[in-house]
C-alpha cells in the first residue's frame, strides 16, 4: 500500500459546513440544537458552536472549526525564516508581537544567537510585547463585558487600546500586524521621544485602571452573572492543556516568563496573579477575568522598569543599530526544536524541523494557545444556561486567527 | 378627545426621534465617545438618515415563516402600545379617554405586548426568535405582578382608578383637601400649597418606595436594560425580532421607544404628582400658582404637558443611563429578584400603604 492517501472529494466540500454531530437520531425529544456562530455578535470570530439545548439549559455543546483556516503551517513550509514572521503576526492578530518575540526567540536559539542579542533590543522586545499584552488584555476584558451585556467598559477599554496603538504605529508603521521583532534584532529602533509618551500612557492609564476595576470587576450584576460559573477545576486545566490566564484562574501559579526566564524577564519585578476564588469558586469565570485585570497591573509594572532600563542603562546612541545582529543567511542546522513563550492568551510554541540545507523549515508547527483553550468549552458549560455558555466563551478569550492558524 | 388622539399620534413618534438620538448622544457621553456627528448639525438629522434607510430596506419574510403571524406581530405589538396611551392625562382636562377605569384598561392592554411578542417568536420559525419570545412572555408576566401591586398603592391612596382623578389629587387643584404626608392628625393641610408637597411619594413616604420597584419592574415591562434578555444581542443575536427587517424593524423600535416614554410617564403621573408643577406656594411666593395655569386653559394645558414630560424624560433619562452602564441579568437571576425580592417587597408595601391610608383618614 502506497503511503499516500486519495483525499476523498466531495463536490459540496467548499460550500458544505461540517455535519452537526447532533441529529434527529441522537437527540432526545425535548433537546433541541441551537447553530450558534459562524456569524454570531458572542462568539468573538467565525467559531460555530452546536449547542443541544433542553429548554435554557446547555446539555452539550461541539466545537466547529476551520472558518479562518488560513493554512500558516503550510505557507510556513516555502518561506524562508524571516518571511514567516508576517504570518505569525496573523496568528493571534490582538497580540502580534508577543507571537513575533515567540517565533523569532525560537529561531534565534536555532542559530544560536540567542546571548548575541544587544540588550537594548532585548528590552525594547519586552516593551513592545508587553504593550501589546495590554491591548489583548483590553479586548479580552472589554469584550467579555459587553458578552455580559455591558457595553461602556468595552468603548473605555477601545479608547485606551487606542493609545496602545498608535504608540507601535508609531514605531513600525503598522498598527496590528507589526514585523517589527527581527531575528536578530529589530525593524528600527524606537522612535525618539517614544519613551517619553510611553511613560505619559502609564500615568494616564493607571486611573483608568481604577476606574474599569470599578465599573467591571466589582460591579454586582457582574459577579453575579460570572461567579461559580464555568468552573474549571485545576486538574481538568492541566489536562487539557490549558495555559495563561485561563490556567492561571484556576489556581496555578504558571507564567513561562518566570518558568523559562528567557529573555530579560529574570531581571524584571512582577507577580503572577492566580485566581483565588474570591469572588466564587477558585477557577469560574470571575477568576479568569480578573486574573487579566490583574495581570494588566503587572505589564505596566514590567513597561515601567523597561523605559527605565531603555532611559538609563540602556539608553539610545547615536551609533546603534538594532539590525546589527541580524543574521545575513538564516540557516539552521538540522534538528527538530521547540521554542515556546508567554503569549498574551498563554503558552504559544513553535515546533521547528530544519534539514540543514537551507532557509525553509521543513515543518513548523504552532501550538496556538487559544486552541487549546477552547477545547474545555463543553466541559465548562454542560449543565449551565445559555447566557452562562456565553459567559464562558467571553471568559477563555478566544481569537479565532489562533484557533484556525 | 380628538386633539390628544392627535396630539398622542404625533408625540411618540416625535418621542421616538428625540429619544433615539438622546440614547446615541447619551452613551456617546458615557462611553467617551461623540455619537452621531456626520448627518446635519450635531448630527441632528442623524434619525432621519436611519429612518429613509430602514424604509428602503427589503421587507423580508422568511421562507419558513408562518406569514400572517410574522406579518402582523409589529402591528399588534405597536397597537398595543399605542392604545395605551389613550388613558393617559397629558394636561388638566386633556387626555383622550375619561375612562374611569384608567389604571385598569392600562395594565391589560400592556399586557397584550406579549401576545405580540410570542407571535413575533414563534411566527420567525428561527431558534433565536423563539428563546427571545419564551424569555419575555415569562419576564412580562412575572414582572407584571410587582409592577400591579406597586400600582395598587397608588389606587389605594387615591381611592380611584381614573388617572385625570388621581392627578388631580396631587396639586393646587385638588377638589379634597390634602395633607402633609396625608396624615390628617398632623393637622397641616397643603391643599394651598401644592408643589411637591401634595405629591402621592409625600402623601405616603412608602410610595417612594412603591416608585422604585415601579420604576425596576417597568424596565423589565419594556425590555430596557439590565433586563433585555428577551433581545440580549450577545447571547440570542436580536431575540424575537432577529429575522425582522426595514420598516417593521422600525415599528418594533418605535414600539419599544414608545413603551419606554408610556412607563416613565406613568410612573410621573402616579408617583410624581403628574402635571402639577413640583414648585410649593410658601407664603406671599405664588410658585405653585404661577407655574400652573387654570385647568381648561391654554396656559394650563402648556404648564400641564410641561411638567409632566419633563418628569417622564427625566425618568427616561434615568432610563438610559442604567441601560449604559449595568450589564445583563441571567434569565433565573430575572425570575430571583421578580418573584423573591420584588413581589415580597410589594405585597409588603402593599400592606403598608393601607395602614398608612388608615391612619391618614
Amino acid at each position: 500500500m502506497s503511503n499516500t492517501q486519495q483525499y476523498d472529494y466531495q463536490p459540496g466540500h467548499l460550500t458544505a459546513s461540517e455535519p452537526n454531530k447532533y441529529g434527529p437520531g441522537t437527540l432526545k425529544k425535548e433537546e433541541m440544537v441551537l447553530n450558534m456562530g459562524p456569524q454570531h455578535p458572542s462568539t468573538h470570530g467565525v467559531l460555530r458552536l452546536e449547542i443541544v439545548t433542553d429548554g435554557e439549559v446547555v446539555v452539550d455543546v461541539v466545537p466547529h472549526l476551520g472558518y479562518l483556516h488560513r493554512c500558516f503551517e503550510k505557507h510556513a513550509e516555502s518561506l524562508p525564516f524571516n518571511q514567516i514572521i508576517p504570518y505569525v503576526d496573523r496568528m493571534d492578530y490582538l497580540a502580534a508581537m508577543n507571537s513575533e518575540h515567540a517565533y523569532v526567540m525560537g529561531v534565534e536559539r536555532m542559530l544560536g544567537i540567542e546571548n548575541d542579542i544587544p540588550k537594548r533590543v532585548e528590552y525594547i522586545r519586552v516593551l513592545v510585547a508587553e504593550l501589546n499584552r495590554l491591548a489583548s488584555h483590553f479586548i479580552a476584558i472589554g469584550t467579555y463585558a459587553m458578552d455580559i451585556g455591558a457595553y461602556t467598559p468595552f468603548l473605555w477599554l477601545v479608547r485606551d487600546r487606542e493609545h496602545i496603538l498608535g504608540m507601535l504605529e508609531w514605531t513600525c508603521g503598522s498598527r496590528m500586524l507589526y514585523n517589527y521583532i527581527w531575528i536578530g534584532g529589530l525593524f528600527y529602533d524606537l522612535p525618539v521621544g517614544f519613551e517619553e509618551r510611553c511613560a505619559e500612557f502609564v500615568r494616564y492609564l493607571k486611573p483608568k485602571l481604577v476606574e474599569l476595576h470599578q465599573l467591571v470587576v466589582e460591579n454586582k450584576i457582574f459577579i453575579q452573572r460570572t461567579a461559580h460559573v464555568g468552573v474549571l477545576p485545576m486538574a481538568t486545566a492541566i489536562n487539557y492543556g490549558c495555559a495563561g490566564p485561563v490556567l492561571r484562574g484556576s489556581g496555578l501559579r504558571y507564567d513561562l516568563r518566570r518558568v523559562d526566564a528567557y529573555s530579560v524577564y529574570p531581571e524584571l519585578d512582577f507577580d503572577i496573579p492566580v485566581g483565588k476564588g474570591e469572588a466564587g469558586t477558585r477557577g469560574d469565570c470571575w477568576d479568569r477575568n480578573w486574573v487579566r485585570v490583574a495581570e494588566c497591573w503587572e505589564s505596566v509594572k514590567i513597561i515601567e522598569q523597561c523605559l527605565k532600563q531603555l532611559n538609563g542603562k540602556y539608553v539610545r546612541t547615536r551609533d546603534f543599530d538594532p539590525q546589527a545582529m541580524v543574521p545575513k543567511k538564516i540557516r539552521p542546522k538540522a534538528m527538530d526544536f521547540y521554542a515556546r513563550a508567554e503569549s498574551a492568551k498563554g503558552e504559544l510554541g513553535f515546533f521547528f524541523r530544519t534539514d540543514g540545507r537551507s532557509d525553509v523549515p521543513v515543518r513548523c508547527k504552532a501550538r496556538a494557545c487559544s486552541f487549546h483553550n477552547l477545547s474545555v468549552i463543553a466541559e465548562l458549560s454542560r449543565g449551565g444556561l445559555l447566557a452562562d455558555l456565553v459567559a464562558v466563551i467571553g471568559s477563555l478569550d478566544l481569537v479565532m486567527g489562533e484557533v484556525d492558524r | 378627545m380628538y386633539a390628544t388622539l392627535i396630539i398622542f399620534l404625533l408625540m411618540v413618534p416625535g418621542f421616538v426621534v428625540v429619544g433615539v438620538y438622546l440614547e446615541r448622544k447619551i452613551s456617546a457621553f458615557i462611553q467617551d465617545r461623540m455619537g452621531p456627528m456626520e448627518v446635519g448639525k450635531w448630527g441632528l438629522l442623524q434619525l432621519i438618515a436611519d429612518l429613509l434607510k430602514l424604509l428602503q430596506k427589503e421587507d423580508i419574510v422568511p421562507k419558513a415563516a408562518d406569514k400572517w403571524l410574522f406579518l402582523g406581530a409589529p402591528f399588534v405589538i405597536f397597537a398595543a402600545v399605542f392604545a395605551a396611551y389613550a388613558v393617559l392625562p397629558l394636561a388638566p382636562g386633556l387626555s383622550g379617554s375619561g375612562a374611569a377605569v384608567g389604571v385598569f384598561y392600562l395594565l391589560t392592554i400592556v399586557s397584550v405586548d406579549v401576545i405580540g411578542i410570542l407571535m413575533a417568536g414563534w411566527g420567525s420559525n428561527n431558534k433565536y426568535a423563539l428563546f427571545g419570545a419564551m424569555r419575555s412572555g415569562a419576564q412580562i408576566i412575572s414582572y407584571e405582578i410587582p409592577l400591579g401591586l406597586s400600582i395598587l398603592c397608588v389606587v389605594m391612596l387615591n381611592q380611584t382608578l381614573d388617572l385625570q382623578a388621581i392627578s388631580f389629587q396631587q396639586g393646587i387643584y385638588s377638589p379634597e383637601p390634602v395633607y402633609l404626608f396625608g396624615l390628617k392628625d398632623l393637622g397641616v393641610d397643603v391643599t394651598q400649597m401644592g408643589g411637591f408637597l401634595s405629591w402621592n411619594i409625600v402623601r405616603n413616604p412608602f410610595l417612594f418606595l412603591a416608585y422604585i420597584v415601579f420604576f425596576i419592574a417597568s424596565l423589565a415591562e419594556c425590555n430596557r436594560a439590565p433586563f433585555d434578555l428577551p433581545e440580549g444581542e450577545s447571547e440570542l443575536v436580536g431575540g424575537f425580532h432577529t429575522e425582522y427587517s426595514g420598516m417593521r424593524y422600525a415599528l418594533l423600535m418605535l414600539s419599544e421607544y414608545g413603551m419606554m416614554l408610556l412607563v416613565s410617564l406613568l410612573g410621573a403621573i402616579l408617583f410624581l404628582g403628574s402635571w402639577n408643577t413640583p414648585l410649593p406656594n410658601i407664603g406671599p411666593l405664588r410658585l405653585a400658582d404661577w407655574t400652573s395655569g387654570e385647568p381648561g386653559t391654554w396656559l394650563g394645558y402648556l404648564t400641564g404637558a410641561f411638567w409632566l414630560l419633563t418628569k417622564a424624560l427625566l425618568a427616561v433619562l434615568v432610563q438610559m443611563w442604567v441601560r449604559w452602564t449595568l450589564p445583563r441579568l441571567r434569565v433565573d437571576q430575572l425570575m430571583f429578584l421578580g418573584w423573591k425580592v420584588l413581589t415580597p417587597v410589594g405585597l409588603v408595601l402593599f400592606f403598608v400603604s393601607g395602614v398608612w391610608r388608615l391612619l391618614g383618614v
